[in-house]
């Protein structure tokens, strides 16, 4: 079963590599974003779907991520500046943030990672030494000696690398005795407790890989753009991906990926049509809580309704 | 630089009795059907737009003020009736994630009825003034706004804790289960619960109009504030709401004058110290 999945996942990401060059640059970069998109997801269903902590304010490490990267990159564009110290400085500040929101939960903590986030939108929206509201332009790509990044199939083959390694490194902590304790927790917080395992612990560890995760994928998107504006601290950016994770199937890496895919094909489709994406965003929110809350993995295995 | 405390003061007052409003109907949701509504801030956006029209279409920022949150109240209704209910048996993040899916929808929607422009709305003939006291000059419709909010505040006591509803409420909050085995229609109760922290929502909305005006992100930006004071209040209690509320508002005005550069961080460091030293908040109900 597990050889079986490797190979498919082998054979999907050669098929992935090769995809630009049958492809226009559009069809390109839509992928390149499902691909940033999709590390992303992966993150935040890390904490929802296998440790049960449903976080309003993944957006956060995103946003720093993405900043560090771009303050970082203007300096030296390497990639300590590209991977290395975004991935810090996520991972520094979901520890901060970590070690408040998990003394509480449920409620407490989607009201605690919501407020946090906003806090760096507010911060990044008026300070000038960020670039304000404008936020920060004219990022240069890291610079990989024999590795073109500025061309579209060089960043191609180096946003699947990461995207690809991703998704190995949640794969193996999912599936590791750390995962499963993860697991545990989702489904009884209280029997994890009474065996003996520090909880809190497990769960501030989680919170920081997730965060560590996001922060990459944010200076990933920040490398895609050449910029980096206070919208990535938006509550909007959490909900997207909130929303990838619900699209997709929670408890499932392959879901959010696919919900990151099918949400960034759904709003490239709608936006042709109709300035009303969020519109559209907000009833597919609704309509997937409503009727389809195990995503399109969960209809896909019949059995929807089954985990939250 | 000189500061005006008093001033000051009342703006914070005025800042923390909106907020106050705000947060009871949160908390009076949160308590009784164990939801966070994340969409009661486009229940006050819904409000203030709605204030807006009605303004606009009779001229008369009282009729605005009865009629505005009857209105957003049945929306509210509407959304508990139709979308909220069937997920009573599901975990409660479903329906919060359903109330976020709202914010999404009503901001577009204001965008797309009212456009995104901000709009500023006049205050009532009446208190379009200001007047000196003790030689600062405070525009009258504060004081209106303070003097209202302490009125609603002693009508909310008094509703919750001397009527029949009153107790009917405070038996849901307490145990909804044991209420609805007492033969009450606890199905109704809800209903009438979410209806109403929404025409709170709206309400806060139409008096915070012709102070703060109407724009479409209004909503998320009062949603944080107002979050804040119910984590620094206490979950599902109506002192934590006005003690929250008052604290909120006068350390982020107080904050802005004093230390613009810093100001919105001021109410997140109060926020995560009542967490390190209370986390169910000055007068929440002890977690876990």
């Amino acid at each position: 079963m597990t050889r079986l999945r490797l190979a498919a996942f082998a054979l999907l990401l050669v098929a992935l590599a090769l995809f630009p060059l049958g492809a226009g640059a559009y069809p390109v970069k839509l992928l390149q974003e499902i691909l940033i998109m999709g590390i992303f997801a992966m993150s935040l269903d890390l904490l929802m779907g296998y440790t049960g902590m449903v976080s309003f304010g993944h957006c956060a490490f995103f946003g720093i991520g993405g900043y560090v990267a771009a303050l970082t990159l203007t300096r030296s564009p390497g990639l300590t500046s590209a991977l290395l110290l975004p991935a810090l400085a996520a991972g520094l500040a979901a520890l901060v943030i970590g070690f408040f929101s998990i003394r509480v939960s449920g409620v407490y903590f989607i009201m605690l990672t919501l407020a946090f986030s906003q806090m760096f939108f507010a911060y990044t929206f008026q300070v000038s030494w960020l670039g304000a509201e404008d936020g920060l332009v004219g990022i240069p790509r890291p610079r990989v000696p024999g590795w073109d990044l500025t061309s579209l199939r060089g960043f191609h083959l180096y946003l699947l690398a990461l995207a690809a390694l991703a998704a190995l490194v949640l794969w193996r902590v999912v599936r590791s005795p750390f995962g499963h304790v993860l697991r545990g927790i989702h489904e009884n917080e209280a029997r994890m407790e009474a065996l003996g395992y520090p909880v809190d612990r497990y769960k501030l560890v989680a919170f920081v890989i997730a965060g560590v995760i996001a922060g990459v994928a944010g200076s990933l998107y920040t490398q895609f753009n050449g910029s980096i504006t206070p919208d990535a601290f938006y509550w909007q950016t959490s909900g997207e991906a909130l929303l990838m994770v619900i699209i997709g199937g929670t408890g499932t890496l392959g879901g959010a990926v696919l919900g990151a895919a099918a949400f960034i094909l759904l709003q490239s489709l709608v936006s042709t049509y109709t300035e009303r994406w969020m519109l559209v965003l907000g009833a597919t929110f609704i309509l997937f809580v409503l009727f389809a809350p195990g995503g399109i993995v969960g209809a896909l295995r019949g059995r929807i309704g089954l985990r939250a | 630089m000189p500061v005006d405390l008093f001033g000051q003061a009342l703006n914070g007052l005025a800042y923390g009795v909106l907020l106050f409003l705000l947060s009871v109907g949160l908390t009076l949701i949160f308590g009784m059907l164990d939801v966070v509504n994340l969409a009661h801030g486009s229940f006050y956006m819904l409000g203030a737009y709605a204030g807006l029209s009605l303004i606009a279409a009779t001229g008369n920022f009282w009729l605005a003020l009865l009629a505005a949150p009857v209105a957003v109240g049945l929306i509210g209704a509407l959304i508990e009736r139709a979308c909220l209910r069937p997920l009573y048996r599901r975990p409660p993040l479903d329906q919060v994630l359903l109330t976020f899916g709202f914010i999404y929808l009503f901001e577009d929607l204001v965008k797309w009825i009212w456009g995104g422009r901000i709009r500023s709305i006049p205050p009532p003939e009446l208190f379009s003034g200001s007047v000196s006291l003790g030689g600062t000059i405070v525009p009258s419709y504060r004081l209106f706004v303070i003097g209202f909010g302490l009125v609603m505040a002693i009508l909310l006591y008094l509703v919750i804790e001397r009527t029949r509803l009153g107790a009917v409420i405070r038996a849901g909050v307490f145990d909804a289960e044991m209420t609805a085995g007492m033969g009450i229609n606890i199905h109704r109760v809800f209903t009438a619960v979410f209806a109403f922290g929404a025409a709170l929502g709206g309400l806060s909305g139409v008096i915070a109009g012709p102070i703060q005006s109407a724009f479409p992100s209004m909503g998320v930006t009062i949603l944080i504030p107002a979050l804040i004071v119910v984590v620094v209040g206490g979950l599902g209690s109506l002192k934590g709401s006005l003690i929250g509320s008052l604290v909120i508002g006068q350390a982020e005005t107080f904050g802005k004058a004093w230390l613009p550069d810093a100001a919105m961080l001021i109410i997140y460091v109060v926020m995560a110290g009542i967490v390190l030293i209370r986390p169910q908040g000055l007068f929440g109900r002890p977690l876990k």
